[in-house]
């Protein structure tokens, strides 16, 4: 077990666990985040996708002694007040069925508007396809990157 | 299943301090009588003007939270913003609360209208005595009741406790489509703000105090047993609190963490008495002697006699394998066992069964374990299964403490329940312009309910008859269904049967209309030409409706305007959980592999709830039917399943998603099952596209192998 103090949607954080902890369980058990999700446990599904320090990363692959003081963002701190353009967009496309997988294509979708304000289908595409949605709602999905976008906002 | 036939009835009482009950229920099986008073069942409305659904089905994406209280709702004219919506858990007060079979509209239709109208007529009752006016006078509109001429009004809360004396009215008005205002909108769902913003809570996010977590160390081999366990290394891992067996297969690791767990499991050693499969595999499955003593054959549909030989015939086999449903959200229950009680909280589809196997399990009566029902991360026919719910529960008993059982990815892909494989063997003779005389399908595949013991009467699986039938009026039709045995679990995976019957039928049908010359849309088009009614267990097929979906399908995709060069598309349609639906693919063909652009496809499932949630309904089991037809297989061998997780069960990505289009056939019929019909048609499409593109015919899925 280890100390480990974290950043976590701006706020320090201090939690006591073995330092090989991926960063999901550490989120949703110790501090009880539990927007994201467990899909796969292997990186292959993004279901669990946060940033750090603005990167998306896959939280289930990344020990949370890689994650020392760097700032973490999960969807419940994506947006400081309300929601953010992303969210509303996928209220506005109806994009989620079971939802399940709609926080981590979020984040996903976050990294991208914030390094690409107006992406073509094919980047979205690109950034998009890590992120498994067994409702199928992928092209909602880009539509709602798109409505996003054409918004103007990446809060 | 056919709860539409059963009798309903409707009770009514007081709930909390006055409100007014609206309770129905269909009693299940052999409980008709009891519970006829419910104090909470469908509607409830209180004082302070609130309204309360309580939805008996399970939401696991498909929409139940928001279209069935649309359907009750417009009955009653209340006011969509003042509504609350309830999740019921088990229950004896709501029949069969089975979330499957595309079957939660189609089977709730007429008792949430009922229950919406009788609350709208006592409501209407109310206000003319208490006003001392003709009911007639009185009208209900958006929550209030209105009395035109007085120019009164008064709110749904403000006649609850007269409401409440009154008699229930046997029958009451239900209203003409034509004056709807909810049903046939596209009203948001309820729970898309909660889903991005990450507080919706599935199963696997409930939490209780003091809650552990347990993984647990399954038999790889199907049917293998636990003889031994070396827990040494488990309980070094930091948090491991036990480790001890859940049923004869089974070994659990308990920690204070799911990670906790997960080590502790990884360095579990058990030792398995392998059992009878080992030696066994998914190749082996068809391979079963099948001697007349032991042949287990059933006629589903037969039309006309036996066809005279003679004539060109044609015949063709085509093969698909196991599946997995792989829902996002991998296996989970929680479950707090103390003594006289045990208490889930299940993402479930059949919140009854976790019930009734729990206590089996426990030793507790049913009566005594208490099921509610979580948001689902999808289902897809997998928590029609109750073995999360039945290992939460013993590991709770075991430690005497709340426990949350949490399957990994692995585990969900190693340990389900799977797709039939199955054999088809068709054979067509046909007439001088190349249409069919007679037309043989011949479906070979377990039973799904056979293995799981349940009855199979006449040798036929109970779900066949919703997903098997027959399409086409082809005067000597036969389709045949044989049984055979497996050692692997077999599941209910979204579209059951149909997917398979439909994929061998839809591909032969374009293998004749290829051999007679004909264009393949326009040859079904000429089978489906009289109208005809054809006879199928408890459904009735009318080939009018299904050349409805075809022809729009055949205008909304261009078909008889040609492709840009290098652009292949291929049709099929089908019917199954009474609704009808075509489907056209369009691909082109790159490295010999196909890549799908657009398809267009187009439902009869009768009068439409929500039209937003039925094109995210077509969309997804597009989707979900490209990646069986593409890439899903599950291999068994040596008793054990070959795959593991995303990358070698790999569902479509956004790469490999078209843009898919949903067109409806405007209709008054009773609604339909929608979850499901969009699946099957979509392979068989592909491939004809495929076959259109190179001339080779695929006859085993996946295309991808």
């Amino acid at each position: 077990m280890a100390d480990i103090t974290l950043r976590v949607n701006g706020s320090e954080q201090k939690v006591s666990v073995s330092p090989e902890t991926p960063l999901l369980w550490v989120l949703r058990d110790t501090l009880q985040l539990t927007g994201t999700k467990f899909g796969c446990g292997a990186g292959l599904c993004g279901a669990c996708t946060v940033h750090v320090d603005g990167k998306a990363v896959r939280s289930c692959s990344t020990p949370i002694s890689q994650v020392g003081a760097k700032s973490v963002t999960t969807i419940e701190g994506l947006s400081a007040n309300g929601l953010h353009v992303l969210q509303q967009a996928w209220i506005d496309e109806e994009v989620p069925q079971c939802g399940y997988c709609q926080t981590g294509q979020i984040m996903q979708a976050a990294e991208l508007l914030a390094k690409t304000p107006n992406p073509s289908d094919e980047q979205i595409t690109q950034a998009m396809n890590g992120n498994l949605c067994r409702c199928g709602t992928y092209e909602r999905i880009r539509k709602a990157i798109h409505r996003a976008a054409s918004s103007g906002g990446t809060r | 299943m056919t709860p539409l036939s059963r009798r309903q009835f409707v009770g009514a009482g007081v709930a909390g301090a006055a409100g007014l009950v609206i309770g129905f229920y269909l009693p299940h099986k052999g409980l008709a009588g009891k519970d006829s008073f419910s104090p909470n069942a469908y509607l409830r409305i209180t004082p302070d003007n609130k309204i309360t659904i309580v939805v008996a089905r399970s939401e696991m994406g498909q929409g139940v939270r928001t279209a069935l209280p649309m359907i009750l709702v417009e009955e009653l004219e209340a006011d969509w913003k003042q509504i609350e919506i309830e999740q019921a858990g088990a229950s004896t007060l709501f029949g069969d609360q089975t979330t499957g079979g595309s079957a939660s509209i189609r089977t709730t239709w007429d008792p949430m209208r009922k229950a919406g109208a009788t609350a709208r007529e006592m409501l209407i009752s109310a206000a003319a005595l208490t006003w001392g006016v003709p009911r007639s006078s009185c009208t209900a509109q958006a929550g209030h009741i209105k009395h035109a001429a007085s120019n009164r009004t008064a709110t749904y809360g403000d006649l609850v406790s007269k409401a409440s004396t009154l008699p229930i009215p046997a029958d009451v008005p239900l209203k003409q489509s034509k004056d709807y205002k909810l049903v046939g909108r596209r009203l948001p769902r309820v729970d898309s703000l909660a889903k991005v913003k990450g507080e919706a809570v599935y199963g696997i996010d409930f939490r209780l105090p003091g809650m552990k977590y347990a993984v647990l160390s399954r038999s790889p081999i199907i049917g293998g047993k636990v003889t031994s366990f070396d827990d040494k290394d488990s309980k070094k891992i930091a948090g491991v609190i036990y480790v001890g067996r859940i049923g004869d297969s089974a070994v659990a690791v308990v920690a204070d963490s799911v990670w906790g767990a997960m080590e502790g499991r990884r360095v579990l050693i058990v030792n398995w008495d392998e059992g009878p499969n080992k030696d066994f595999g998914s190749k082996d499955v068809f391979n079963v002697p099948t001697s007349l003593a032991t042949l287990k054959e059933a006629v589903l549909y037969q039309s006309g006699g036996t066809p005279k030989p003679g004539g060109h015939s044609i015949t063709a086999e085509y093969q698909l394998p196991f599946m997995a449903h792989a829902p996002m959200e991998p296996g989970n229950c929680t479950a707090y066992y103390r003594q006289t009680t045990c208490e889930l909280w299940a993402p479930t589809q059949v919140p009854q069964d976790c019930r009734d196997s729990v206590a089996a399990a426990t030793g507790l009566d049913p009566d005594q374990v208490k099921v509610n029902v979580t948001l689902m991360g999808g289902g897809f026919g997998r928590r029609l299964e109750h073995d999360y719910a039945v290992e939460a529960a013993l590991a709770s008993k075991a430690i005497s403490a709340p426990v949350k059982v949490i399957w990994t990815r692995e585990d969900d892909m190693r340990f389900s329940t799977y797709r039939p494989a199955s054999m088809h063997h068709l054979s067509a003779t046909l007439d001088a312009a190349g249409y069919p005389v007679a037309l043989m399908h011949r479906i070979i595949a377990p039973s799904i309910s056979g293995q799981k013991g349940q009855p199979t009467p006449n040798n036929v699986d109970p779900d066949l008859p919703d997903e098997a039938g027959p399409v086409y009026g082809i005067p000597n039709y036969l389709i045949q269904y044989r049984m055979i045995d497996t050692f692997i679990p077999l599941g209910w995976m979204r579209s059951v049967y149909a997917l398979q019957a439909a994929f061998a039928l839809e591909s032969f049908i374009d293998e004749l209309a290829v051999s007679a010359g004909k264009d393949p849309l326009k040859y079904r088009l000429q089978l489906l030409s009289k109208d005809q009614d054809l006879n199928y267990f408890t459904t009735v097929w009318h080939t009018a409706r299904m050349r409805g979906v075809l022809q729009l399908a055949a205008e909304k995709a261009g078909w008889d305007k040609p492709l840009p060069a290098g652009r292949y598309r291929g049709v099929a349609c089908f019917g199954c959980f009474q609704s009808y639906m075509a489907e056209v693919v369009e691909i082109t063909m790159e490295n010999d592999e196909p890549r799908v652009h657009r398809v267009v496809a187009v439902v009869d499932c009768g009068q439409v709830v929500n039209p937003a949630i039925l094109e995210q309904q077509i969309q997804g089991g597009i989707v979900y039917g490209l990646a069986n037809a593409l890439r899903a297989k599950i291999t068994i061998e040596k008793g054990r399943v070959v795959q593991g997780n995303f990358d070698d069960y790999a569902p479509l990505r956004m790469d490999e998603t078209p843009t898919v289009e949903v067109y409806a056939v405007p209709s008054q019929e009773a609604p339909t099952g929608i979850g499901e019909p969009s699946v099957p048609p979509v392979a068989p499409a592909l491939c004809n596209a495929i076959y259109s593109a190179t001339k080779k015919r695929i006859r085993a899925l996946p295309i991808l192998s």
